[in-house]
């Protein structure tokens, strides 16, 4: 018996449409969803290996009560029944003690289906809920809140129509979606240019057509020249900034002293360059994409260098443009009512997340700064946090361990709830196996965009070990904490079909191809009907949610400083690559037979100097971690930085494939938390510098 | 190629498809890879296809890399059928597709010995060899192999050579 099932990937964050193939029960096949354009059964190397996922016995089978120490990996087979009350009684115990908001909850981030976890903490009342953006969007999402009143997902680009797309460090080509990548490969074809910048040639610089190997730290200096130039030589759109723009005179003033010559000196990039990249960006305006970045979490100046990258597109006239950025319109403006939200039927709690006692001088939004809430958990302060929900989120696998250990010390109870053996899990005190994606089905997600989508993820085969899909498990635990009644579903048509009341679409209208678009063309505004979400409804330069959290509109730029690396100190970069999701994959029998472990870039004069070769094993330490990695000596990087790919060094024994494979480039991070981001408050994880030499021979 | 394949005599030609990469639209992620693994329900080990990553280059003063897609060629005359003692390596009369007859294998891997290209590959947990055969039954089916099908880009095309087309491009070729 062969039947398919419509569904979401779940491999990454992108969260790809697919469609799955079960033959009598199993799961034999696996294609990205045929009636999906820019998909059309592509799948990436991930996407497919969902199927060594499923089948793998490598992964949490049932709930797990820790026995040991902490850390220790001595854990006991537990029921879902004990399991649940386990939690219930430690969180009524330190809520009794601690109040309501000493429980806090950290994801990946909401996403298209994350609503369900946000419910259970608001169900019993702690409104402290962070996920990990703070070390990856966030300071896009503050960037666009500021200037347009959009947040980052509300924010679209039209790569297939674009005259001239722009990366910084976004190696969109590696670090991959299927949709996006198909889009770019369609505009190369369609003759448009690729600037690609980045400290190292990535494989996205492979296909560019211009690339800058920039100084690592100084992208926010290329564009404050880059905004210099097209002001002082009247390159921008005069007709969309005279209409949507307030603050220009005082852009103008504050770029005055930032010229070529001198981005020069900071960025390695020829003054010449700067000018003609200005002035080819204008001839291509309005059809123009500077891409403000996914993972933005790098530089202490990381919030202005992606506003100065959205000014750039304002001053080209390129938002709500084809082959620019294009913004999602909610259902009320396809003129239809959307999902019904599972959180806004609960009372929100009246309790305030930690940052509403951390005063002022920096943004925050709908998530707390992860940054904030380790600083609280170890701290103590403003109030105590005593225990901890981790939901499909790594933390402990890209920190140090003493940052680990301090974040454990501070806590009375850990729950990791993941398909995988997480670094996290590994210190928990209880573990709630999640089933995987093809296992479960998950609330219905909104795509957002020009043409609003809902999405169904929906199980294709019922889970393999004792596992429970999402909303079962928090539900549950709901329920076990006596806050039941705010998550009344027993099934999930029980969820479904309160998501979907009074809005005239059924479930089975998801059975054709697994989504339902909510208008049947993309719907954009011209110039005449364009309107932002700021208070003012402009594009706000003098932001006035910065003058409410006073947070300068404006940052100088300070010389990154340069590691000395005739001592063989460098920048530690790090990255992703096509075949491996952050720290989730490598365990995954197929991905790691292609890339089992990393290796070290480093540039060619300056290994000859240090008398590294290429292939050597090279020990890479902070001080307080050393690890030792194969180095890939080429020209492709900047003298001041080594880079890796991120991920490696898995240190839980249970993933045999991945274990100790590597170097964890997370251990490595010494002082990141103390580093947040000027006027954003997220991590800079760009910003730790370690020592490279060849080790030393014992005799 | 195509050519050599014109000129045989008795029947024997090169497959009739072939699998073409274009490297404009290849970003080297290996999805193809993993396509097929998933799709033959290889352990780790066997590998049918690969892509091969050459190292950045400075071209034109931009940095480049090129790919190579590589698999069996399914050959006019190949050394593999003609040193499997037991039948199981046989080539498809119908379309030239070379492969292994699972149920005839006895693992001797006089195949993997006499194939230069170390296409024909060993699988541990059967204790036979497995090979690239195109996906033959979904081609059966009118559907195109799992590495082309899923390809991230459609970098890769499933390109059948009609004899038509083969007689042009080898007039072409000699031109």
């Amino acid at each position: 018996m062969k039947h398919t099932v419509f569904s979401t990937c779940g491999m990454c964050s992108v969260r790809c449409p697919i469609q799955v193939e079960v033959t009598d029960g199993r799961v034999t096949w696996i294609e990205g969803n045929p009636y999906v354009s820019g998909i059309e059964r592509s799948l990436c190397a991930r996407g497919s290996a969902g199927l060594s996922l499923l089948y793998d016995f490598e992964r949490p089978q049932y709930p797990m009560i820790r026995t040991g120490e902490r850390g220790s990996g001595q854990f006991r087979k537990a029921t879902w029944d004990e399991a649940f009350a386990y939690i219930a009684d430690a969180v009524s115990k330190i809520q009794a003690q601690y109040g309501k908001k000493s429980v806090a909850l950290v994801d990946r981030g909401a996403g298209l289906f994350g609503e369900i976890q946000r419910c259970f903490l608001r169900a019993i009342g702690s409104p402290n809920y962070f996920n990990h953006d703070d070390f990856c969007r966030k300071n896009v999402d503050l960037a666009y809140q500021t200037l347009l009143g959009y947040v980052r997902s509300e924010v679209g680009y039209d790569f297939s129509n674009t005259r001239h797309m722009v990366f910084y460090g976004r190696n969109a080509l590696e670090s991959l979606g299927v949709r996006e990548a198909n889009n770019i490969i369609k505009g190369l074809t369609n003759g448009a240019k690729l600037t690609y910048i980045d400290v190292r040639a990535t494989k996205t610089a492979t296909k560019a057509t211009k690339f800058f190997q920039i100084r690592p730290g100084s992208d926010y200096a290329l564009n404050l020249a880059l905004i210099n130039v097209i002001l002082r030589e009247n390159l921008f759109d005069k007709d969309f900034v005279e209409r949507f723009v307030t603050g220009l005179p005082e852009l103008e003033n504050f770029v005055k002293p930032y010229t070529p010559d001198w981005a020069e000196k900071e960025t390695g990039i020829p003054a010449y360059e700067i000018i003609n990249f200005a002035r080819q960006l204008a001839s291509d305006s309005p059809k123009v994409i500077l891409y403000p970045g996914w993972f933005a979490a790098r530089y202490m100046d990381a919030f202005y260098f992606v506003r100065s990258v959205i000014i750039l597109n304002v001053l080209l006239g390129s938002i709500e443009q084809k082959g620019g950025l294009i913004l999602a319109k909610t259902p009320k403006e396809v003129g239809v009512k959307g999902l019904n939200s599972l959180l806004e039927r609960i009372p929100a709690p009246a309790d305030k997340r930690v940052e509403a006692e951390e005063g002022k001088g920096f943004l925050y939004d709908g998530a707390g700064h992860i940054l904030h809430l380790f600083r609280t958990i170890k701290k103590g302060k403003p109030y105590p946090v005593k225990a901890l929900f981790v939901y499909r989120y790594d933390p402990f696998a890209g920190i140090t361990h003493k940052d680990i250990k301090e974040i454990l010390t501070g806590l009375e109870l850990l729950v990791a709830i993941d398909t995988n053996y997480s670094a996290t899990a590994w210190y928990a005190d209880v573990i709630l196996p999640e089933s995987t994606y093809l296992e479960r089905d998950d609330i219905i997600g909104m795509r957002r965009g020009a043409k609003p989508t809902l999405i169904m993820r929906r199980k294709a085969i019922n889970p393999i070990y004792d596992t429970k899909a999402r909303w079962e498990i928090f539900t549950g635990l709901a329920k076990a904490c006596g806050a039941g009644e705010y998550m009344p579903y027993e099934t999930i048509e029980d969820i479904w079909n309160y998501q979907l009341q009074d809005t005239g679409i059924k479930i089975e209208d998801f059975n054709k191809n697994g989504q339902v678009a909510l208008c049947k063309d993309p719907v954009m505004y011209s110039r005449d009907e364009l309107k932002f979400k700021t208070p003012s409804g402009k594009i706000e330069i003098l932001s006035s949610k910065m003058t409410e959290r006073e947070v300068p509109y404006f940052f100088d730029f300070q010389s990154p400083p340069k590691p000395d690396t005739q001592k063989g100190e460098f920048r530690l970069i790090f990255g992703r690559m096509a075949v491996h999701t952050q720290v989730q994959t490598h365990n995954n029998r197929y991905l790691n037979e292609i890339l089992p472990e990393n290796d070290l870039w480093i540039n060619e004069e300056v290994a000859k100097k240090l008398n590294i070769k290429d292939g050597d094993i090279v020990e890479v330490s902070s001080n307080d971690y050393t690890g030792k990695i194969r180095a890939k000596v080429t020209p492709f990087i900047h003298p001041e930085a080594v880079f890796m790919y991120r991920g490696f060094e898995n240190e839980v024994p249970l993933k045999t494939r991945s274990y100790g494979k590597g170097l964890n480039e997370g251990r490595l991070l010494k002082g990141a938390f103390e580093k947040m981001a000027y006027g954003s408050h997220t991590g800079a994880l760009f910003e730790c510098f370690v020592k490279v030499r060849k080790p030393q021979e014992v005799h | 190629m195509f050519c050599q394949g014109k000129k045989a005599s008795g029947g024997a030609l090169m497959s009739k498809y072939h699998i073409y990469l274009n490297t404009e639209r290849c970003i080297g992620c290996h999805a193809c890879e993993v396509h097929c693994k998933t799709k033959n329900d290889l352990p780790v080990g066997p590998r049918l296809c690969r892509i091969i990553e050459s190292e950045i280059k400075l071209i034109g003063g931009l940095p480049r890399q090129k790919f190579v897609f590589k698999t069996c060629f399914h050959c006019e005359d190949p050394k593999c059928v003609k040193a499997c003692p037991t039948g199981a390596m046989q080539k498809r009369s119908k379309d030239g597709i070379v492969f292994v007859e699972q149920s005839l294998c006895d693992g001797c891997k006089a195949c993997i010995t006499a194939c230069p290209w170390e296409i024909p590959q060993w699988n541990k947990e059967t204790g036979k060899v497995v090979k690239c055969d195109y996906c033959k039954d979904r081609v059966d089916q009118g559907l195109e192999p799992a590495c082309v099908t899923k390809c991230t880009t459609k970098a890769l095309k499933f390109v059948t050579k009609h004899q038509e087309q083969k007689k042009e491009i080898c007039e072409l070729s000699h031109q």
